[in-house]
């Protein structure tokens, strides 16, 4: 008998992969691994692990691998982390990894993006236990469904590394992966300081989050976990303004779920202008402070 | 100390890669193909470490059909010790790559592989954890900082929020994100003069069989073609009118 396993890191990711479960069509329990009450997405049965942090890859992994055994699917929202920890737990379990997964088509079929997205593979996998990461913005969600008996659990484990200066730079921004609203930057921002008052001050201004092309990364006038794209973070917002971005294959790789794509840029051939839905040939540094303006007033 | 170096030869990852009109395959017709990016940063780490006074020796290892053999003589030409093709033209798919390494890895008493966190050809980022597994070493992906000293590596790594440090005693499992380094150019003289190094093809040490195959190559579905607008007022109608601002 198929059944689903969904493992959240944290109360936010509980109900994100709801629709992925709906989609596959076989019983799910979900396992939070964090505090916290998880959302209501009809799962069976609900695991506590109450975890009060998230331990490294091969201890996360093995104390996964024991609980995760009996199924014959896992399934995590696509993260850096989630790849981490998944990956590593497939090869303990000796199961079969698929990554990003987009869309459904069997128990055993998948489809996820490949060069950087610009081309779809349809997999199929041999019979194995599956782990899967998933990339939720595809699936429609479901109505809420109550979930049944929930259970405390204790996931143990002891890592091989020793874990030290984490950093975690969050300024009180919606995440990424969560926004409906993301201003992002590229390469022209020149420094720090520029970038968070023209692409900060206007997401801000829309309560949105900011983003980053690898350019402005690389250069330092963004920190890293602001970098979206094919090795960054995969977003879906309602409304994605790329300001100063030439729109390369692998910055569209993280943005193309977005239901509305805005370039701001002052070359009118960049080719940002050719996937997005608004574009505007402008120099950024005169059209972001009318854009802020008329947006506050 | 000695360091594996896996390699993976894929299309450039800035030219356009199609699928075949049938969808059985990829269009692969006048691509150029190189050393995968992050491998490419893998590679140019275990050098510096080298140059930086860590006596190592360095493996690069291929797993695929015989043209790998272009991408493994440029791994040598930047600094590689010796090459080792692992020579098949079986499906692969990340559970077999890291079978066939983790065999290499036991017999030539590895200390330390440094690989790419992702091909960007298959963008699946699970081989160096898939191989971390099997061996049972302790593993730290996306590393941007890697430093070795009495017998540990120490690695800063990126992480969605930002970034951490970890520490682990040798043997150990590293994949190179991005920020790690910037590879050296080299130019094709260099990939010449590389000939005399050691390469050796071998067949596979295991029988792995892939778990998870491509059936269907397609082109992602296109967006709606979009507009320009000429102002900052007609965008910001535009946007009210869609919805996505109040
Ligand atoms: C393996 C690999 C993985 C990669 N992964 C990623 C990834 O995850 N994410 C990512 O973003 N990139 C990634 N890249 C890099 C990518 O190929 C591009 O180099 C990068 O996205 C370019 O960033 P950019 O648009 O900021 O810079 P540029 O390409 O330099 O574009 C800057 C744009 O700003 C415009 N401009 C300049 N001044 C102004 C102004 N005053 N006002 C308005 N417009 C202006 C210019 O016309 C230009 O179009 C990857 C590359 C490789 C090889
Ligand atoms: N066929 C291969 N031969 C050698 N190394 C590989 C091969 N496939 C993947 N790798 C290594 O595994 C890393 C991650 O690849 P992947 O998990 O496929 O995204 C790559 O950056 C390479 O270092």
């Amino acid at each position: 008998m198929s059944r689903l396993l969904i493992v959240a890191f944290d109360v936010a990711e509980s109900s994100s992969l709801a629709g992925f479960a709906d989609a596959l069509g076989i019983p799910f329990d979900l396992l939070l691994l964090s505090a916290g009450v998880p959302a209501p997405i009809g799962a069976e049965k609900v695991f506590l692990a109450g975890m009060p942090s998230i331990p490294v890859a091969d201890a996360m992994a093995k104390a996964l691998a024991r609980f995760a055994a009996p199924y014959t699917h896992v399934a995590a929202v696509s993260s850096m982390r989630s790849k981490d920890i998944l990956a590593r737990t497939a090869g303990v379990l000796d199961a079969a990894m698929v990554t990003d997964a987009v869309e459904v088509l069997g128990v055993r079929k998948f489809k996820r993006p490949v060069f950087a997205g610009t081309v779809m593979a349809t997999v199929e996998v041999a019979p194995s236990a599956i782990l899967l990461t998933v990339r939720p913005a595809g699936f429609e969600a479901p109505e809420p469904a109550p979930n049944g008996p929930a259970e405390n659990v204790v996931l143990d484990a002891d890592s091989m590394a020793e874990r030290s200066a984490v950093s975690a730079r969050s300024g009180g921004r919606p995440d990424l992966t969560q926004a409906k609203v993301i201003v992002s930057g590229g390469r022209p921002l020149k420094d720090a300081a520029t970038f968070e008052r023209v692409v900060g001050g206007l997401a801000d201004a829309l309560g949105g989050a900011v983003g980053a092309t690898r350019a402005a990364v690389d250069s330092g006038i963004a920190p890293n976990e602001l970098q979206v794209g094919q090795t960054g973070k995969i977003v879906a917002p309602d409304l994605y303004i790329a300001a100063g971005i030439s729109g390369s294959t692998q910055h569209m790789a993280g943005i193309k779920d977005s239901k509305v794509i805005v370039a701001i840029n002052k070359d009118p051939d960049a080719p940002i202008f050719e996937a997005a839905d608004l574009g505007l040939v402008a120099d950024l540094y005169e059209a972001i402070p009318e854009l802020l303006a008329k947006v506050k007033s | 100390m000695n360091i594996l170096v896996p390699v993976k030869r894929v299309p450039d990852p800035y030219a356009k890669v199609k699928p075949l009109p049938d969808g059985s395959g990829l269009d692969t017709a006048g691509l150029k193909f190189e050393v995968n990016p992050f491998d490419e940063i893998a590679l140019e780490e275990a050098v510096r470490l080298r140059e930086k006074g860590l006596p190592a020796s360095i493996t690069a290892v291929s797993v695929g059909a015989a043209e790998c053999e272009e991408q493994l003589r440029k791994a040598l030409a930047m600094g590689a010790d010796q090459a080792i093709l692992v020579e098949t033209s079986d499906a692969l798919d990340s559970s077999v790559v890291a079978a066939e390494l983790a065999a290499l890895v036991l017999e030539l008493g590895i200390d330390l592989v440094l690989m790419g966190k992702q091909a960007t050809d298959d963008d699946a980022n699970q081989v160096a954890q898939l191989l971390a597994a099997k061996l049972d070493w302790p593993q730290a992906t996306f590393a941007s900082a890697v430093e070795v000293a009495d017998g540990r590596v120490v690695v800063k790594r990126e992480t969605d929020t930002g970034e951490e440090t970890l520490s682990m005693r040798l043997p150990a499992v590293v994949s190179a994100d991005l920020r790690l380094n910037e590879p050296r150019y080299i130019a094709l003289p260099g990939i010449i003069k590389a000939r005399s190094k050691p390469l050796e093809r071998r067949p596979r040490a295991t029988e792995a069989v892939a778990k998870v195959r491509v059936v269907f190559y397609e082109a992602p579905p296109a967006r709606e073609p979009g507009r320009k607008v000429s102002s900052v007022d007609e965008l910001v109608a535009a946007l009210k009118d869609r919805g996505v601002i109040a």
